[in-house]
């Protein structure tokens, strides 16, 4: 049955996001630089090389535990730059609002907005302000770009993993996702998880200066670790073997998902990165992980193959093996 | 953990024949593999997945009805989100949506009775699928619709129940089951009493399992040692939640507002007192009387194979269209659509072999 109309799963991550952009989008506009499809565009200006991102926020509810759609926006494009080894330095804040939002409200999502640029070294240096009738919007998008100045030698790219390398993450996996749904309307269930919002570009600038060999790095944003994962396996052309018993979840997230039969690893992240680093230098990165805050809980959760080629399997608790697949898009709800 | 696995590999050793164990509910389908069980145990035991998965079993005709009913105006279809994406014979909900049904996806049928209340306007419908395991919270929220007066909201019934559906399989020729597990969260609300008749009848052994997938191995543990001891019997592995008897609230709160009734399961066929239907009592919230709807078992798509799949008698990839033209994305037949199906189950982490 050929989708003829846009319908949300779409909008996953997974993908069915992932057709929709290489059958409709980039035959259109195709280009070199569009074409890496990387987190975020590597444009050579002047002496320097500078990385260049967008991505648009309409997460519901716009405030959830741990954040709200403002710090989400500044941390989502930010982190789309970190995980090219660039620091950021401006952005661009889009707004469209929806006739009758408060004022108020406004202020502090642009509160929000200000004080997660002040903690990371990103200023807002344009912008834009649309208003929509009442019931053509949900009180607020955001759209933000941003530029960062690359700082690494080396390239990283999705492209670039190597069978050898290490596969690190930074701590507990999809609490954003949760966190967001347990607030949606609909959905009865009671739970502290707290989304882990955060923006990654002082912990990557840590990791990058311990002077291991990284070869990528990912947010693994929608569509979770197993959609950041798949890609980068596909993008290589490496096998990537992941340890379940070494996935860090937390109980209660373990729970919720159990409940609302969803996939921690096909669950939203809005402040973890999935390192893939030279075998050798798994040492050094662990360490320079561990001794920033967003990184105490950091862990090696697999390794690169060569075989089989394109393909992600995990080693299952019991000892089974089975594969990790790119989520389809599932019928969630937005979640950033 | 190998302990068990162990056990298991010396009681196959001691009956040195090749068996097959079914497993029927999607949970399972589920344990099994994502736990990447199948690769752990002996080569001469085999497990296989039935119509377990209630979205699988579900009729092309019920989703014709769905979409139909998705197309009136001042309609709003409530459903839990893995029928949205199923494909009905021309189109599916979430094709509906995206051209302006109101379709919306609730995690409880007591969710749906709250958006009936807060849309006054609008007839809400929930799509009643599943069995014994959600049928008493739809039960539950027919009654209090009833109590509170709430006109606007009705359910599209198809739910089934699991023991007929199971003799069904053993009656067929094709299907060769040396032992059945049977699933644990419908038997939590059923009692393990209700598959007495099929160790007494037909000399097949049941063990009732829990969901992890140390459940499932001790269960083939507890089935191999029926079979080596030649006996046959229902068995509880699941000790920790189900019992003889059930939940006795629950049997009663399904009897007071569903009836058995004869119910046509995708790619069986029709079997005998295997569904329930909404007491002519509640017809007020009954949407089949509501809307006039009816609907009969229509045909799926040419090719596909899910009810020799549900039946246990075709293994996903022996499917011609499987991972072909049918996938995750653009499924053609139930078992891809639903998480839980057997073929979206084997498509996301056992295709190894043949996607490599």
């Amino acid at each position: 049955m050929k989708r003829d109309r846009i319908v949300l799963a779409h909008g996953g991550g997974g993908a069915l996001t992932h057709e929709l952009i290489a059958s409709v989008i980039v035959p259109k506009l195709d280009n070199p630089v569009l074409r890496t499809m990387d987190d975020s565009a590597v444009l050579s200006l002047g002496s320097g090389e500078y990385a260049f991102t967008t991505d648009s926020y309409v997460v519901k509810p716009h405030r959830f535990p741990g954040g709200d759609i403002g710090k989400l926006a500044v941390c989502g494009t930010v982190n789309d730059l970190a995980m090219q080894g660039a620091e950021p330095l401006w952005l661009s804040l889009g707004l469209i609002l929806e006739e009758g939002l408060p004022v108020a409200e406004l202020e502090s999502i642009v509160e929000s907005i200000g004080r997660t640029a002040a903690g990371v070294g990103v200023r807002v240096a344009t912008g834009d302000t649309k208003v929509v009738e009442r019931g053509r919007g949900e009180a607020v998008y955001i759209n933000t770009a941003g530029i960062g100045r690359i700082v690494t030698r080396r390239r990283l790219s999705a492209a670039s993993v190597q069978p050898g390398d290490v596969v690190l993450v930074n701590g507990n996996l999809a609490e954003h996702g949760i966190a967001v749904l347990s607030q949606r309307e609909g959905i009865a269930f009671r739970t502290s998880v707290v989304s882990d919002c955060a923006a990654l570009w002082p912990l990557v600038k840590t990791i990058l200066e311990s002077g291991a060999e990284v070869h990528a790095m990912r947010d693994p944003t929608r569509g979770g670790l197993a959609a950041a994962v798949c890609d980068i396996a596909a993008a290589s052309g490496v096998g990537i073997r992941l340890q379940e018993k070494a996935l860090p979840v937390s109980a209660e997230v373990r729970g919720a998902c159990e409940m609302l039969g969803l996939d921690p690893l096909n669950i939203a992240n809005e402040g973890k990165v999935v390192v893939f680093c030279r075998g050798t230098d798994v040492v050094r990165v662990l360490d320079a992980m561990r001794a920033h805050p967003l990184g105490r809980d950091a862990r090696v959760i697999g390794e690169v193959t060569e075989q089989p080629k394109g393909m992600v399997l995990l080693r299952t608790a019991i000892g089974g093996e089975r594969i990790v697949d790119m989520p389809t898009g599932e019928d969630l709800p937005r979640i950033c | 953990m190998n302990e068990v696995l162990k056990n298991v590999a010396e009681l196959a050793g001691r009956l040195g024949r090749h068996v097959t164990f079914m497993e029927v509910c999607g949970t399972h389908t589920m344990a099994v593999s994502r736990s990447g069980l199948r690769s752990l145990l002996p080569a001469n035991v085999r497990l296989i997945s039935g119509p377990g998965c209630p979205v699988c079993v579900t009729d092309t005709g019920y989703m014709d009805a769905a979409v139909e009913l998705a197309r009136r105006p001042g309609v709003m279809v409530t459903t839990f989100g893995d029928l949205v994406r199923v494909p009905g014979s021309r189109s599916s909900l979430e094709r509906e949506r995206a051209a302006g049904a109101d379709v919306r996806v609730v995690y409880s049928p007591s969710d749906a009775l709250v958006l009936a209340r807060e849309n006054p306007d609008k007839q809400v419908v929930f799509l009643g699928v599943g069995f014994e395991t959600t049928v008493p919270t739809v039960a539950w929220t027919i009654k209090k619709a009833a109590q509170e007066g709430v006109g606007n909201f009705s359910v599209l019934a198809a739910h089934k129940t699991m023991p007929f559906a199971m003799e069904a399989l053993l009656k067929d020729r094709e299907v060769k089951i040396d032992g059945f597990i049977c699933p644990g969260h419908v038997s939590v609300i059923t009692g393990a009493k209700l598959y007495r008749f099929i160790p007494e009848r037909y000399g097949i052994p049941c063990v009732v399992c829990g969901f992890e997938a140390v459940d499932v191995i001790q269960c083939v543990a507890m089935l191999l040692a029926q079979l080596i001891e030649k006996r046959a019997a229902v068995e509880i592995e699941y000790t920790r939640s189900v019992n003889e008897d059930g939940n006795l609230a629950a049997q009663r709160l399904i009897a007071e507002v569903f009836e058995e009734c004869d119910a046509a399961w995708r790619g069986i066929g029709v079997i005998p007192r295997s569904g329930l239907a909404i007491r002519p009592e509640f017809g007020r919230w009954d949407t089949a009387k509501v809307f006039g709807v009816r609907w009969g078992e229509a045909k799926p798509h040419p090719g596909c194979r899910c009810g020799d799949v549900l039946r246990g008698v075709l293994t996903p990839m022996a499917c011609p269209l499987f991972a072909q033209s049918c996938t995750p994305l653009n499924p053609l037949g139930p078992c891809m659509v639903s998480s839980e199906g057997t073929c979206a189950a084997y498509y996301r982490y056992e295709r190894k072999g043949l996607a490599a």
